[in-house]
C-alpha cells in the first residue's frame, strides 16, 4: 500500500485546490481516481498523462497508479512529434490530456499488446524534459513511496502543509513535492501562473501557502523581487534543488528565512533516484553554503575513487555514489526495456564528482557526464549536438551550467540559433553560437570540448561537464 | 516621445526573442509562449538598462503587457 492507495484515509481534508477556485478533498480524490482508473481496463499498459498543474491532471496520474497501470508523465511543452516518438517507441496504451476546455479526456492509443511490461514498473519519467530525449527512467511504486516518505521525514510534513505548485510534476522535483505532501495529508495549491506574475502571489496569499520549491533560477527571481521585503506570513519552509545555487544566494536565503522563522532546505538529487538524494539541514545552511548536506533518511551517500574503492578520508574527491530504496530499476530506451526488472540493485553512480568534509557533509565539485543545467532542466549536450547534426549543422556542443555553447566552422550561426530557439525553446540569453576556424579534435576525431569552451571565451572550468579529474584532493 | 516607444518595442523584441513586428501595445504575457518567467526577468533587466531605472517588486509582477509596461515606465518619468 502506497500513498496513492491510502488517499481515502485523510477523508474530508482538502487535497487539491486550484487557482480557479475548484477544490477536492482526499475522499473525493480517491473516488474520482477510481472512476477514472476503471476506464483503463484490466490489462496493464503504459498511460501517458499530460502533467499540467490542475486537479484533473493530478487525478489522472493517481488514477493510473491506483489502477495498477504505468504512468508516463508528459511535459506540457512537449511537441507533437516528440510525443509521437514516445507513443511508438513505448507502445503507449492510453493518453490523458486536456480537452481544450476545463477537463481532461482519455484516448486509447493502442489496444492490448501481447507482451506486458514488468510487474514492478509504475512510473516513467523523462531524463530531460526540454530536449525531448526519449530516454526514460523506470521507477516502481516502492521507489516513489519511499522517497516521498524520506522527504516527508526530514521536512517534517503533516496535514497542515499547503505547498504552492511552482514546478511541473512531469519533472521529478515537482513530482516529489506532490507525492510527499499527498502522503502526509497536505493540501496542494495548484496554479499554472508564473512566479513573475501578480496572479501567482495573489493565489499564494489568499490560500496561505506554507511552502514552495524552486530551482536556482526561481531563487534569483525571488532575490530580484526582494524576497526579504515580501509580505508572506504563511510561509514556513522553502526547498531548493535542480542545480547548484551559488553560495552567496544560499547565505542570503538562509539569513532571510531565519529572520522570518522559515526553514530553508538546500537539496540534491537526480531523477534516477526518483528525486531526492541529500538535503542540508536548515541550521547548517548559512555556515556551509555550497554543501549538498547529508543523505536523506533511509539512504546512504559515499565517495568512490577511480578504482571503484570507497573513500574513507574527508576532502578526497571521487564519484558520488548513492544507495537507497529510491534508486530506479534502470533506464528505458525501448519497449523491450520496460520488461526488464531491477538492474541497479539500489545503487546509483551519480556521475557527479565530489567529496565529504570532516563533519560528514557532502559537496559536488564537477560532473563526469556530458550535460548541463539550464534553468533547472537537465540538457544533454550530446542530444543537442546530435539533433543539430541531423538537421545538417556540423557543429560541436559544449557549455557550463546556465550557458549552452555551440561552435561551428561554417557561417550558419543564425540558422543554428533559430533551430535551438524553435526546437528546444531555450531562452537566447542562455545560448551562445560561436564561429571558430577549427573545432579542436583528438587524434581519434572526438571534439575536445574543454578546449573548445576556452576558445569560445567561456570561463568557469570547474563546472565543465565530463572534464574533471577523477581523484584529486580538494 | 516617439523614440521611447520604439526603444520599448525593441527591448521587448530582444528580451522575448521575437520579431519586432510582433511587439504591439496589445501583446500580453500569457498570449505568446516566448514570454515565460525567464524572458520576463530578462525583460526587466533590459528595461532597467535601456531606461536607466530600477523597478520595484510590484511593478515587476504587474508588467503583464506592453501597454502596462508603458504605464509603469511613466511612473519612472519615462514619457511616451
Amino acid at each position: 500500500m502506497t500513498f496513492a492507495h491510502r488517499l481515502e484515509g485523510f477523508g474530508d481534508l482538502p487535497a487539491l485546490v486550484e487557482a480557479s477556485g475548484r477544490r477536492m478533498s482526499y475522499a473525493e480524490l480517491a473516488s474520482r481516481c477510481d472512476a477514472l482508473g476503471a476506464r483503463l481496463g484490466p490489462d496493464r499498459s503504459v498511460v501517458a498523462v499530460s502533467a499540467t498543474n490542475t486537479i484533473e491532471a493530478v487525478s489522472c496520474y493517481l488514477a493510473t497508479l491506483r489502477a495498477g497501470h504505468v504512468a508516463l508523465l508528459i511535459d506540457e511543452g512537449l511537441g507533437p512529434q516528440d510525443f509521437e516518438l514516445l507513443r511508438e517507441r513505448y507502445r503507449l496504451g492510453w493518453h490523458f490530456r486536456p480537452d481544450g476546455a476545463q477537463n481532461y479526456e482519455l484516448s486509447q492509443l493502442t489496444s492490448r499488446t501481447r507482451e506486458s511490461v514488468h510487474p514492478d514498473l509504475a512510473v516513467l519519467l523523462s531524463t530531460s524534459g526540454s530536449t525531448g530525449s526519449p530516454k526514460l527512467v523506470r521507477l516502481t511504486l516502492a521507489n516513489v513511496d519511499s522517497n516521498a516518505a524520506s522527504i516527508a521525514d526530514y521536512l517534517q510534513l503533516g496535514p497542515g502543509e499547503r505547498p504552492v505548485s511552482s514546478l511541473p510534476f512531469s519533472y521529478s522535483y515537482g513530482l516529489s513535492v506532490l507525492n510527499s505532501h499527498l502522503r502526509t495529508g497536505g493540501c496542494l495549491l495548484l496554479t499554472r501562473e508564473p512566479v513573475t506574475g501578480r496572479a501567482f502571489w495573489d493565489f499564494f496569499r489568499a490560500q496561505q501557502a506554507t511552502s514552495f520549491a524552486g530551482v536556482p533560477f526561481l531563487y534569483s527571481i525571488l532575490r530580484r523581487l526582494r524576497f526579504e521585503r515580501m509580505d508572506l506570513p504563511s510561509l514556513r519552509y522553502m526547498t531548493q534543488a535542480g542545480g547548484r545555487l551559488d553560495p552567496d544566494n544560499v547565505r542570503f536565503f538562509a539569513k532571510a528565512c531565519q529572520e522570518r522563522s522559515c526553514r530553508f532546505f538546500v537539496m540534491y538529487g537526480q531523477t534516477e533516484a526518483t528525486a531526492r538524494i541529500s538535503y542540508l539541514p536548515p541550521q547548517l545552511a548559512h555556515g556551509n553554503s555550497g554543501s549538498i548536506g547529508l543523505a536523506i533518511p533511509g539512504g546512504r551517500l559515499s565517495v568512490v575513487d577511480d578504482r571503484g574503492v570507497e573513500v574513507t578520508s574527508p576532502r578526497v574527491a571521487g564519484e558520488l555514489v548513492y544507495h537507497g530504496p529510491n534508486v530506479m530499476l534502470g533506464y528505458a530506451e525501448s519497449f523491450e526495456d520496460l520488461q526488464l526488472g531491477d538492474v541497479q540493485r539500489g545503487t546509483l553512480r551519480t556521475g557527479d564528482l565530489g567529496y565529504f568534509d570532516e563533519q560528514g557533509l557532502f559537496y559536488v565539485t564537477g560532473r563526469l557526464k556530458r550535460f548541463i543545467k539550464l534553468f533547472g532542466n537537465r540538457v544533454s549536450l550530446d542530444e543537442v549536438e546530435g539533433q543539430l547534426r541531423r538537421a545538417g549543422h556540423e557543429c560541436a556542443v559544449t557549455g557550463r551550467d546556465g550557458l549552452l555553447v555551440v561552435a561551428t566552422e561554417q557561417a550558419d550561426e543564425p540558422a543554428i540559433g533559430a533551430f535551438i530557439a524553435e526546437r528546444f525553446r531555450f531562452h537566447h540569453s542562455a545560448v551562445r553560437v560561436a564561429r571558430v576556424s577549427v573545432i579542436p579534435k583528438s587524434p581519434g576525431g572526438k571534439p575536445l570540448y574543454a578546449e573548445l569552451l576556452r576558445e569560445c571565451g567561456v570561463e568557469d572550468a570547474g563546472a565543465e561537464p565530463g572534464q574533471a579529474d577523477d581523484s584529486r584532493a580538494v | 516621445m516617439e523614440g521611447n516607444s520604439e526603444k520599448l518595442y525593441q527591448t521587448f523584441a530582444a528580451a522575448l526573442g521575437v520579431d519586432r513586428s510582433l511587439v504591439t501595445d496589445d501583446l500580453q504575457y500569457n498570449k505568446i509562449a516566448q514570454w515565460d518567467s525567464i524572458a520576463h526577468m530578462s525583460l526587466v533587466a533590459q528595461l532597467e538598462t535601456a531606461f536607466d531605472i530600477m523597478l520595484e517588486t510590484e511593478d515587476i509582477i504587474d508588467m503583464s503587457s506592453v501597454k502596462k509596461a508603458k504605464e509603469i515606465l511613466e511612473k519612472y518619468d519615462v514619457r511616451f
